[in-house]
């Protein structure tokens, strides 16, 4: 039996970090791999990537590693709502402006996608889709027609991603999986503060997928985005597990269990 | 960047946006002369990811003057798609791998196959439709609110406005729509379905963040709490720039190709149109006869030579988008 963990996207929750490792730990793993987007949203990034260095958990580059690393100057989340927009610039501005040089360096050497084979099964790492960094994968909106050929085209069985913020699980023939493995950075739009990572099983061929929830100290977090003076929006959204910006991306269904 | 999928939307919406910036008969999709002795560049197929179908055929029940393929009541150029054929094309799609389903028209809630076309379709990928919102009585929303329960697949609607007063709306809609909208959208929001509502940037100076602001509060008075508003910003240049600069533009297209960067932005590169005479290459083109690329989904896998006006639009749009 092998058993993977998967981070998604890490915001700059620092304290979720802390608190997902320490749970990995507890249960024990075969690896762990960090799925990209390291920073945004929260405060203080260079926290993630150090504690991410000391602990020697590899992972893949995400929209933000991509811009931060190549000096551009947005993040290429992808939204096209305005006011969508218009917070993915705040996060993204305070984000350049805070992280050091050496680590946006080592961000550009980050690999784009990771591959790995696991008892015959060919596994892929990656932060959109194995075909774009930014690209979105909803499970209301990914048809099984469409994660098949993803599988055919990227030469994988089971791939992992991350980017959209809602983990999902496709279960396809001939053994075959997509997972998007939601993120540690902001709760999952449900109404509760928790944030979720992914272990992956792989017995005897068979996959199973299990979406961990994550308790974690979002009243600190929310104190220090306050003192950092980072949007009151985003911290409504730590405190009350409701996503407040960038929603305008969802799809209906998953906006119809939205509460704004 | 975010242009790729804004850009779809606009072009899916292309349609209402013309008479706003004063587009004439004469500046249809022959706008570029056909002396022009430039080569068309082809766009390629980069994936086949969303699938058309033009469900209602050219029949609609209004008759907006700005309609770039004529929809009206008695236009039949292209006949509405039974259940049957719908299903003909879905097969084919399943097995190429289409991610997503748009169903326009004309006036997609017109065929009285709509419910059972959408319930076929939501079992193999979401759908969209695109709608005036005219005919959106009680009954039928609520048996699509139950259909958006029980699919697995998001069931989404577009209702595209041309203005948000009656007064500005009618002026393109016709007398009289602007009341039988604000009905079907009462109705959706009774049933707790949100639609997406599109308006053009050019309405009512929208594109502003005041005249957003008071878009949002229109909607919310509809009756839906969480608005969702897409704002076109196609042409945002205007017909009468888009026409001086744009033989300049074309000719840079025309020289230097296409990169895949550039044809991911145009909606031909990852989608194509089913309608009753075949299957096309854009939703944009179906009334050119050489935009129907073949019978089936299979005949069109292969790149497309971008050789009409309304292509050059596209492109000219999707420059001013990522910048
Ligand atoms: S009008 Fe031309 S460029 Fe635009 S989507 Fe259709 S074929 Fe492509
Ligand atoms: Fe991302």
């Amino acid at each position: 039996m092998t058993r993977l963990a998967f981070i998604g996207g890490i915001y700059s929750n620092y304290p979720a970090l802390v608190a997902t490792l320490a749970d990995i730990e507890r249960r024990g793993v075969d690896g762990s791999w960090f799925l990209g987007d390291l920073g945004a949203f929260g405060p203080h990034p260079n926290r993630v990537p150090e504690l991410l260095i000391e602990k020697q958990i590899p992972g893949i580059q995400g929209n933000y590693e991509e811009s931060l690393s190549s000096g551009a100057t947005d993040c290429n989340c992808g939204y096209t709502d305005p006011r969508d927009n218009a917070y993915a610039q705040i996060s993204y501005d305070y984000t350049a402006a805070n992280t050091d040089d050496a680590l946006k360096q080592w961000m550009g050497t980050l690999p784009r996608e990771i591959r790995m084979d696991i008892g015959g099964l060919r596994i892929l790492l990656s932060h959109g889709s194995p075909r774009r960094i930014n690209e979105f994968l909803w499970h209301s909106t990914s048809s099984e027609p469409f994660l098949e050929r993803l599988c055919e085209e990227s030469r994988a069985d089971v791939i992992l991603c991350t980017h959209s913020g809602l983990q999902w699980h496709r279960r396809l023939e001939r053994n075959r999986h997509v997972v998007n493995a939601g993120v540690i950075g902001r709760p999952a739009n449900d109404g509760r503060t928790n944030v979720w990572y992914t272990l992956l099983t792989v017995e005897r061929g068979e996959v199973s997928v299990e979406f961990v929830p994550i308790d974690y100290d979002h009243q600190t977090l929310a104190r220090e985005m306050r003192a950092e003076h980072l949007p009151a929006e985003f911290i409504e959204t730590i405190e009350t597990g409701w996503w407040t910006t960038c929603l305008e991306i969802l799809p209906a269904k998953e906006r119809a269990h939205s509460k704004f | 960047m975010a242009g790729y999928y804004h850009r779809i939307d606009a072009i899916r919406n292309a349609a209402n946006l013309k008479p706003v910036l004063g587009w004439r008969e004469s500046d249809s999709v022959t706008a570029i002369p056909h002396q022009q002795p430039l080569p068309a560049p082809d766009v390629p197929l980069l994936a086949l990811d969303t699938l058309w179908f033009q469900v209602a055929g050219t029949l609609c029940n209004i008759e907006c003057t700005h309609c770039f393929i004529s929809s009206s009541p008695t236009n039949r150029s292209h006949e509405m798609l039974t259940l049957a054929d719908v299903e003909i094309r879905l097969a084919e799609a399943r097995r190429l791998g289409v991610r997503d389903y748009y169903f326009t028209g004309g006036e997609p809630f017109m065929n009285r196959d709509m419910l059972a076309i959408l319930e076929t379709t939501l079992k193999q990928g979401p759908a969209t439709v695109l709608t005036n919102g005219m005919l959106l009585r009680p009954e039928l929303c609520r048996e699509l609110r139950e259909l958006f329960d029980r699919s697995e697949y998001s069931l989404d609607l577009r209702v595209s406005l041309d203005g948000f007063d009656a007064e500005s709306h009618d002026a393109i809609r016709g007398k009289g729509v602007w009341e039988r909208v604000m009905k079907g959208l009462r109705n959706l929001a009774g049933v707790g379905l949100n639609p997406v509502i599109t308006v053009t940037e050019a309405a009512e100076g929208v594109g502003s963040a005041e005249g957003r602001t008071r878009f949002l509060e229109v909607i919310r008075g509809f009756g839906f709490a969480r608005p969702r508003l897409k704002v076109l910003s196609l042409f945002r240049i205007g017909a009468e720039e888009t026409r001086s600069h744009g033989y300049e533009e074309w000719e840079r297209l025309s020289m230097d190709g296409l990169t895949p960067v550039d044809a991911a932005t145009l909606q031909c590169s990852s989608s194509r149109m089913v309608t009753s005479r075949g299957v096309y290459v854009c939703p944009i083109l179906i009334a050119e006869p050489a935009a129907r690329m073949g019978e089936t989904i299979a005949d069109t896998l292969r790149p497309f030579a971008l050789r009409y006006g309304a292509c050059h639009t596209c492109w000219v749009d999707g420059v001013n988008c990522r910048t």
